[in-house]
This record gives structure tokens, C-alpha cells and sequence, in this order.
């Protein structure tokens, strides 16, 4: 059962600049165990969407099957939602897109949905650079099966089941800055900070933004063996950089020191201040990108933060050259070439 | 030749058999003379019997020739025209008494090749060609062009159609018609010079054709789909079906180009596999737009989990199915009628799905088109079911037509301004009409009204989750009152009753209606009035049940060792298994007359000498 939350608004509650209130980014009542990670990552979606105050009813929710998949139900209920079957989400995204391209687009997935049986939709959404907000909650485990391995669970880590992972991990953000994704991003449902700018950075961003949401299952994989779990997850994260997302016409408030930021400027002209530090790593660089996932890893460490980014490059529209009109408001007058036409063709088979 | 044999004497009726090397260049030769005798106004059939090899291993062409338009395989080779060394024993043994065998003289035929009941011709292609063309590329390619200009002079083929063909063929690159036309000189000047009097086939110009075309199905369906205003296709490469989605764009190269701007007015993404494809058009459907994808039975087997998505979330879809012979890879490039069950029922749990049995080019065309509009009426997966035969082969057809005044039936659709008038609470799954059909609505289209949560799982009325067993089951409920519904839209079936009061009826579908047309005229010549019923869709209408009812003895013919549109039927109307008798061709060939015929003469002669159902007294 879904249980919607009461209608009940404050009168005083704070708009957006679109005139909503965050309560118009909720969605039903998670009934997720309480703790999951998914439900704050949930939570940092909402928040991202208020502050850049897009119409909920502009926006369409796509996911696979799983623990993760279920989320959509929790946010934006004023948006269609597709849960659709297992590992397939990429493919439906891909084809409502490609019907609508006026849409943001958010699909969900998870570790077993996107790096197991749906590892090629995943792979090829990416290649293609889907104009696509593709978030991974990522806890490691099959959570709705009560616990088994993923293949994102780290070499030699356990969960509740008790035995140490036999297998290699698949580092989800490595593999899709090798895919060809554009905006490549891990957060960690624990912290919001990071988290939240992160997903205003890929909705602004035009083609496949990719975010690994680290998202611990508190049920079966939030052992004191597991590398997945918050306690782990704190204690060996590193940031790539911290930065301030400024959304297009909004007036830029913050002084930078001369050489203390770099700017990426996105596809919509929303601008990404990137704070440099002495330990901050190139993300505008594909090859130093994955080096320093790999460096990091060498360490102990977890990378995460702004991993990837290129915004000059061209989504699935673009290199397929379709019109810039919704494909769904075209008409027989748009698309049917009519009996005339017709008996010509008929003609070139006599 | 032997002086007592009788050559096969015959005009605008006849059977050649061509056998060549794949990747020879032979099917461009072989269509040539194919479309020569169509251009006189003579109905032809041909068929392109090929392996799933790129370039070497053994391949057919098979020309019928009917005036009476009978157009399906007859059986029986009456000239061989055989340039293959791999089969050319075979193809030497398989010509019927009295007929021809057309062979490359330049190696002279070993000992085996010694009947006498058939007449040979030997022309010396290789070396004809070898002396007049030096480039070894164009050799390859003419000595076929020379075997069709012997032809010519043998069957009294009028010379002039071949070279304006090859003018209009080469009408670009007038080059190289010069070479073609020469080559077609040498073989036919040879011909005249030894084989004068030899062969007594011939066609005979006439005005059988009208303003028909010649077509091959898949190219139909993919225009079909352009008329019909698909603007989405996601698409895995697959024989037969891959020349379906080839069309689309080409088409769509033709007609979807806006003006201004020069960008596509169509998306087509070629997926990573048919699990993809398929997701991709359920995604486009679900958001409004026209979506379809071609693919065959493989691609099928990986679809099916998702059909049963949009079958139970109530998503339009349109699947062309070009049928090959299965099971598994099967025979990749052969021909059948084997994946009925799988379509009809496909995707775990009860579901079912609307089919459509297209029967040659026309028809093609305008299931292409009427596939969108059932789809989208009924909220539901619509499959074509084409084959390898009526898909890649040319088929003889009526011109394709469009009705200028026709709109898209968009079906049941909410706009912003509906959701604003709605009285009630709207619901996704609620039965405002009691078709079955509910309202949707598109992602996007109001601010505050017509969101919903589309899943798989089960739900209520209002697209919300539930496990309550009552609410599960009128959903499962109303989608049989929508399958219902979808027996009254889908097209019905095409009956002929040429004696109200025999007791046979015969049922067929798609690619076997011709050769079982022409099984029925050679038994109503010898007295046997059989009752006929084309199925053209599933569900089946009123008017199936009917006819089946009116008859004691169904004959059930189709192309698949299972019979498994008998099985559906059986199925779906509870009809004993003894009243429904299968006739079955799995051979991977397209069904012939010869075999229906066959078939039905022996059936019906148990019947008369067991005589429980007094089928000789209506008989006689």
C-alpha cells in the first residue's frame, strides 16, 4: 500500500520562485525500513528540485525494480512515475525521452538493478548520453531479497549474512566516465551537503548525469564487516571538491579569491564554482578523472564529490538530429505524407 | 534428348528454378527477369529460398509464373537454371519430367547427369563471359545477366522490357547499363543460334496485372508505419525483420524532414539488444508518442517480460513479428508460422495479446498503420505477424491507398482542459465507459491533476500498489472485458462459402492463403465446394466461431510442426480437439499448393471409406 502524506499546507510555508512549497516536491509515505539511506537520498532530491524550483508536473520519474526502484513513489507525486521491470530503466527513459524531450528526466536505480541485470541498458544509455538524471542508490546488497551480494559490494566485505564477498567490485562511476557519460558524481545519502548540489549540478547538466549515491541498507548490509555501512562510509570518504552551484540568472553573491575557483559552465548557463584547495583533483579531465577514483582506491580511500564533468557535448537529440519539437504533439499534418505521396511509391513498384 | 519424351508445353503457367553461390550478384540477374514478366502484365511470384551466409554456400530463386494469378508455391521445378556446381546434381534430379535444365556448358555435365526424360540446354556462360569482359568483378556479375538474356529468347520473353529494365535500373550511372545490355545480347544470340525451338514455355504479354505492384512486405509495413505516424522506433538488428525498421528510415528520410530546420521529425535508436528495443518503445508510448519495433522469434523470447508489463500497466505497443523457423536460432533465413503461441500468450502470468495476420503487401501496409491506432485504443501490445516469405520476398499486390480524411485514433487520452472539466476523481485503471478501456494521461500535462505511478506490481483503480486479492482480480477482470472490446475492433476474418450446406470448412492465415486458394479451386474443379475462413486477427470475432460451429470438420492449415493456431482456437473457444484437424508444413519452404491439396484429398479419402460423416453424399 501507498499512504499518501495529509494535503495539509502551513499558509506561511516558504515558496520557491515557481511559487511552490517544498511540501509540492513529496511524495507518498516511504516504506522503505526506517533509516535506509534511500529515503534521505530521497529527501536531498526533493530539496534539489525545490531550490531550483522546477514545475514537479514537468519532470517524469522512471526506475527499474528494487528497493531503490520504489522511491519514485516518495517524491514529486505531482510527476508521472514509471516503475517499469527489472534493469530496464535506462530503455524506458530512453524511449519517453526520445518522445518528449521537453522533460527532466530522473531515473533510479540500484546496485543489482543497474550493475547486474541491467548492466547493459546502463551501459548503453551512457554511450549514448541519454539527456538523462540517472541516480544510483547504491548499498551494496539486494535489499528486497534480504541481503545477498550485489556486484557493487566491495572485495572481502560482509554483510549480515556474515561471508566476505568472494568477488571483484564494479566501480559504477569509473565505468561510466569509460561509457562516455558527461557529468559523473558520487555522493553519500549521509550527507546532504554534498549530496544536494550534486543533483542540481546534473539537472542542470544536458545529456547522462550520472550519480553513485552511496546509500547504506541498514538491514542487511550496515555491518561493522561491511564497507558499505555509515559508520565505514565516514570514516573513509574523501571529497573531490566542494562547490557552489549557481543556477542561471541568479546573481553570483560569493567572492572568489583570484585562483582559488575554477568555473565549469553547464549546457542551461547554470555556472559551478569549484573550490580549490591544495588537495582538489582535476574533474574536467577524463583520463585524471579516473586516475584519481583509482588513486583514492589504492589508498583505502572513497572518492567522492564532483567526479567528471563535460558540458560542451552533445545528448541522444542532438546526434540523431531530431527536431527540437516535442515528438508527441506532432500531428497527422506533421507525419503523414498522404495518398499522393503514395502513388508515387506505388509507381517505383510497377 | 530423348524422341519420345514430351517437353512440358506451357504459356503463362510455369515453374523455373534458379540455383546459385550466394553473394554472386544473382538476386539482382534473377529480379530482373522476374520484374520483366511482371511488366508484361503477368501475375509472378518469386521467392528467395537463401542461407544464412554472407557469401558462398547454396542459394535459390524461385519464379512462378500463373496467369491465373495463383501466387503461391505450387511445388515442382519446371526448368531449373542451374550455375551452382555445389547442388547442381540436386537441382538436376529435382526438375519433373518433360522439363528443362539450363546449365554452364563451359565444363562439360559428368555421367551421372543422365536422364532422359528431361530436356538440357547448355550454354557456355563462363566462357562466353570470360571472352568479352575482362574486369573479374563484372564477369561474376554478368554471366548471371547472360543467362537471363537466353532466357529471354527461350521463354519468348520480349527482349526490349529487359533492357529498358536494366536502362532504368542503371538510369544514374548510364555506364554501366552498357555492359548489362551486352551481356543480355550474348546469352540471348547464343540461345537463338543452338536452342532454336527447344523450350516450349513462353510467356505471353496480357493485362492480368492492372495497376498492381510488386512488393515485399516488410518494406509495406515500415511505410505503413510512417502513414501511420509512428515517430519512435527502438530496433535490434534480426533476419527477417531488419529490412521493416530499413524502410521506416528510409522513408522517414523522405517524408520526415522538416522544412526549416532540416531535422528529423522521428527518432530511431538502434539498441544494445531486443530487451532494450522494446523498452524503448513502451517508454515512448507511455509519453505519447507512436512508437513500434520489428524483430523475430529470438527477439520475441527476450521481449517477452516486457509485453507483459505493457499488457498489465495498459501501455500501447506495436511489435512486428517477421516469422522465421524456430525453435532457438533455428533455420534463420527459412520461413514459418511458429511463433503464434508464443505471441498470443506471451509473458508470464495470463496475459494476452492482440495479433494481426497480414497476408501480402497491401494488407502490410495497412495493419503498419492500424497497428498504431488498435494499440492505442486498447492500451495494450498489438504484434504483426509477418514471415520471412510475405517479409523478404516480392509479392504481387493491389496499389496501396490512403484516405486523406483518415485521423489517428489516439484513443482514450485526457488533455489539461479534460482534467479540469472531470466532475469525479479521475482514476488511471477506473472504467468510466465498461469497455475496459480506461483514461490515461500524458506525463506533463497538468500542474496539478492526471499524475500517476505506472508499475507492473498490482493496483487499484487509481494506480496505487495493493495486494487486496478482490481488487487484483477485477482488474484482471476488466482486462478480459477489454479483450472483448478488442473483438469488436480488430479486423475480422475473410470468409468465402461456395456451399452453405458441405460439412468442411478450411481455416487459414497470413502466407498460406495463396497456396490454399489454389488447393481449393483444384478440388472445387473436382467437385469438392470447400468452405474457407482467412483469419485475420486475434481475438477471434463472432464470425470465427461461427463458421467453426457451421461445420462438422475444420481443417486447420498453417506452416509450424505444433498447429498452433488450432491450439489457440481449441483454446479460446473450447472446442473439442476432434473437430479441429491439423494440416501442418514446417519445412521452412513457404506452403504449397500441391501439399495442401495432397493433404486435403487424403484426409477427406479416409473420411469417405471410414464414411461416419457422410461426406460422400455430399460429394457426389
Amino acid at each position: 500500500m501507498s499512504v499518501q502524506k495529509p494535503n495539509f499546507r502551513h499558509p506561511k510555508l516558504a515558496k520557491n520562485s515557481a511559487e511552490y512549497s517544498r511540501k509540492d516536491y513529496e511524495g507518498a509515505i516511504s516504506t522503505l525500513c526506517a533509516g535506509c539511506g534511500h529515503d534521505s537520498a530521497t529527501n536531498s532530491i526533493i530539496q534539489a528540485c525545490f531550490e531550483l524550483s522546477i514545475e514537479p508536473h514537468r519532470v517524469a520519474k522512471i526506475s527499474g525494480i528494487g528497493c531503490s526502484s520504489k522511491t519514485p513513489a516518495y517524491f514529486l507525486n505531482k510527476s508521472h512515475g514509471f516503475n517499469s521491470v527489472h534493469g530496464r530503466m535506462p530503455s524506458i527513459a530512453t524511449g519517453a525521452n526520445m518522445a518528449n524531450r521537453d522533460l527532466l528526466y530522473i531515473g533510479v536505480s540500484g546496485d543489482g538493478d543497474t550493475a547486474s541485470i541491467g548492466m547493459g541498458q546502463f551501459a548503453h544509455a551512457l554511450r549514448r548520453n541519454l539527456n538523462l538524471n540517472y541516480f544510483c542508490m547504491n548499498n551494496g546488497c539486494y535489499g528486497l531479497t534480504k541481503g545477498q551480494d550485489s556486484a557493487t559490494a566491495d572485495k572481502g566485505s560482509a554483510g549480515k549474512k556474515g561471508a566476505p564477498n568472494p568477488y571483484n567490485s564494479i566501480d559504477l562511476c569509473e565505468l561510466a566516465i569509460e561509457l562516455g557519460a558527461s557529468y559523473v558524481a558520487r555522493g553519500f545519502s549521509g550527507d546532504k551537503q554534498q549530496l544536494v548540489p550534486l543533483i542540481k549540478g546534473a539537472i542542470a547538466h544536458s545529456g547522462l548525469a550520472f550519480i553513485d549515491i552511496i546509500s547504506p541498507c541498514v538491514t542487511f548490509n550496515n555491518t561493522a564487516t561491511s564497507t558499505k555501512s555509515y559508520h565505514y562510509v565516514r570514516q573513509h570518504v574523501e571529497a573531490t571538491n566542494t562547490f557552489d552551484f549557481i543556477p542561471l540568472a541568479q546573481e553570483i553573491i560569493t567572492q572568489y579569491e583570484e585562483g582559488s575557483s575554477q568555473e565549469v559552465t553547464m549546457h542551461d548557463g547554470s555556472i559551478i564554482h569549484l573550490h580549490k584547495v591544495d588537495s582538489s583533483k582535476d574533474v574536467t579531465d577524463r583520463r585524471k578523472a579516473v586516475n584519481n577514483l583509482e588513486a583514492e582506491k589504492d589508498k583505502g580511500r572513497l572518492l567522492t564529490g564532483l567526479i567528471y564533468v563535460n558540458p560542451d557535448i552533445m545528448e541522444t537529440h542532438d546526434i540523431i538530429n531530431s527536431t527540437l519539437r516535442p515528438l508527441n504533439t506532432l500531428t497527422e499534418a506533421d507525419l503523414c505524407p498522404g495518398n499522393g505521396a503514395l502513388q508515387k511509391i506505388n509507381e517505383g513498384f510497377r | 534428348m530423348n524422341p519420345t519424351m514430351n517437353p512440358i508445353e506451357s504459356v503463362n503457367d510455369f515453374v523455373i528454378r534458379f540455383a546459385n553461390v550466394n553473394g554472386s550478384g544473382s538476386a539482382s540477374a534473377n529480379n530482373l527477369f522476374a520484374k520483366a514478366i511482371f511488366r508484361l502484365g503477368v501475375p509472378v511470384s518469386p521467392k528467395n529460398i537463401f542461407p544464412s551466409n554472407i557469401q558462398g554456400l547454396p542459394t535459390w530463386y524461385e519464379i512462378r509464373v500463373n496467369e491465373h494469378g495463383f501466387l503461391g508455391r505450387r511445388g515442382g521445378v519446371d526448368m531449373s537454371v542451374a550455375v551452382n556446381g555445389q547442388t547442381l546434381l540436386k537441382d538436376y534430379k529435382e526438375v519433373l519430367p518433360g522439363g528443362y535444365f539450363l546449365y554452364d556448358s563451359t565444363r562439360e555435365l559428368a555421367e551421372e547427369f543422365n536422364r532422359k526424360d528431361i530436356v538440357e540446354i547448355g550454354i557456355p556462360l563462363t566462357k562466353l563471359c570470360n571472352d568479352e569482359f575482362s574486369n573479374p568483378k563484372l564477369r561474376q556479375l554478368l554471366k548471371n545477366i547472360i543467362y537471363v538474356g537466353s532466357l529471354s529468347f527461350l521463354i519468348d520473353l520480349d527482349f526490349s522490357i529487359l533492357t529498358e529494365s536494366i536502362e532504368k535500373q542503371f538510369q544514374k550511372k548510364p555506364k554501366l547499363a552498357e555492359p548489362n545490355i551486352k551481356a543480355l545480347k550474348l546469352g540471348y544470340d547464343y540461345a537463338k543460334k543452338y536452342f532454336k525451338d527447344t523450350c516450349k514455355l513462353s510467356v505471353k504479354k496480357t493485362d492480368k496485372l492492372g495497376d498492381d505492384i510488386l512488393m515485399d512486405g516488410n518494406s509495406a509495413i515500415g511505410l505503413g508505419a510512417v502513414y501511420g505516424g509512428a515517430t519512435v522506433t527502438g530496433w535490434y538488428p534480426i533476419t527477417p525483420s531488419t529490412s521493416v525498421i530499413e524502410a521506416f528510415e528510409k522513408y522517414s528520410k523522405m517524408f520526415r524532414i522538416e522544412e526549416d530546420t532540416g531535422r528529423r521529425k522521428v527518432a530511431v535508436i538502434q539498441a544494445e539488444d531486443e530487451l532494450s528495443a522494446i523498452g524503448i518503445v513502451i517508454g515512448a508510448s507511455w509519453n505519447g508518442a507512436r512508437a513500434f519495433t520489428a524483430t523475430s522469434g529470438p527477439g520475441v523470447s527476450l521481449m517477452s517480460e516486457f509485453l507483459g508489463l505493457a499488457y498489465f500497466a495498459e501501455i500501447p505497443a506495436v511489435l512486428v513479428n517477421v516469422q522465421r523457423a524456430g525453435p532457438s536460432t533455428g533455420m534463420p533465413t527459412r520461413t514459418q508460422q511458429s511463433d503464434v503461441l508464443a505471441c498470443a500468450y506471451a509473458s508470464h502470468g495470463d496475459t494476452k495479446n492482440v495479433l494481426l495476420f497480414p497476408c501480402d503487401p497491401k494488407e502490410c501496409f495497412e495493419f503498419g498503420a492500424q497497428a498504431l491506432d488498435l494499440a492505442e485504443r486498447l492500451q495494450t501490445p498489438v504484434i504483426i505477424m509477418s514471415d520471412l516469405d510475405l517479409g523478404m520476398n516480392d509479392h504481387i499486390s493491389a496499389p496501396l491507398h490512403w484516405d486523406d480524411k483518415r485521423k489517428y485514433d489516439r484513443g482514450k487520452v485526457l488533455t489539461a482542459e479534460d482534467l479540469d472539466n472531470l466532475k469525479e476523481k479521475w482514476g488511471r485503471y477506473l472504467d468510466v465507459d465498461g469497455d475496459g478501456i480506461c483514461y490515461r494521461t500524458y506525463p506533463g500535462t497538468h500542474p496539478t491533476k492526471g499524475a500517476y505511478f505506472t508499475r507492473g506490481t498490482s493496483h487499484d483503480e487509481y494506480s496505487a500498489y495493493t495486494e487486496d486479492s478482490a481488487i487484483y482480480q477485477a482488474g484482471m477482470d476488466r482486462l478480459l472485458r477489454k479483450w472483448d472490446t478488442a473483438r469488436t475492433l480488430t479486423p475480422g476474418p475473410r470468409t468465402k462459402i461456395k456451399d452453405p450446406d458441405f460439412g468442411i470448412g478450411v481455416i487459414f492465415y497470413g502466407t498460406t492463403t495463396h497456396s490454399a486458394y489454389e488447393a481449393m479451386s483444384r478440388l472445387e474443379k473436382q467437385g469438392l465446394k470447400v468452405n474457407t475462413l482467412r483469419v485475420r486477427a486475434f481475438p477471434f470475432q463472432q464470425e470465427v466461431i461461427d463458421f467453426i460451429n457451421k461445420h462438422e470438420t475444420i481443417f486447420v492449415i498453417e506452416q509450424n510442426r505444433d498447429a498452433q493456431l488450432r491450439t489457440v482456437l481449441m483454446t479460446e473457444n473450447a472446442l473439442s480437439p476432434r473437430k479441429l484437424q491439423a494440416i501442418l508444413n514446417f519445412d521452412g519452404l513457404p506452403i504449397t499448393a500441391d501439399f495442401i491439396t495432397e493433404k486435403i484429398s487424403d484426409l477427406l479419402n479416409i473420411d469417405l471409406q471410414n464414411g461416419p460423416k457422410g461426406t460422400e453424399g455430399e460429394k457426389a
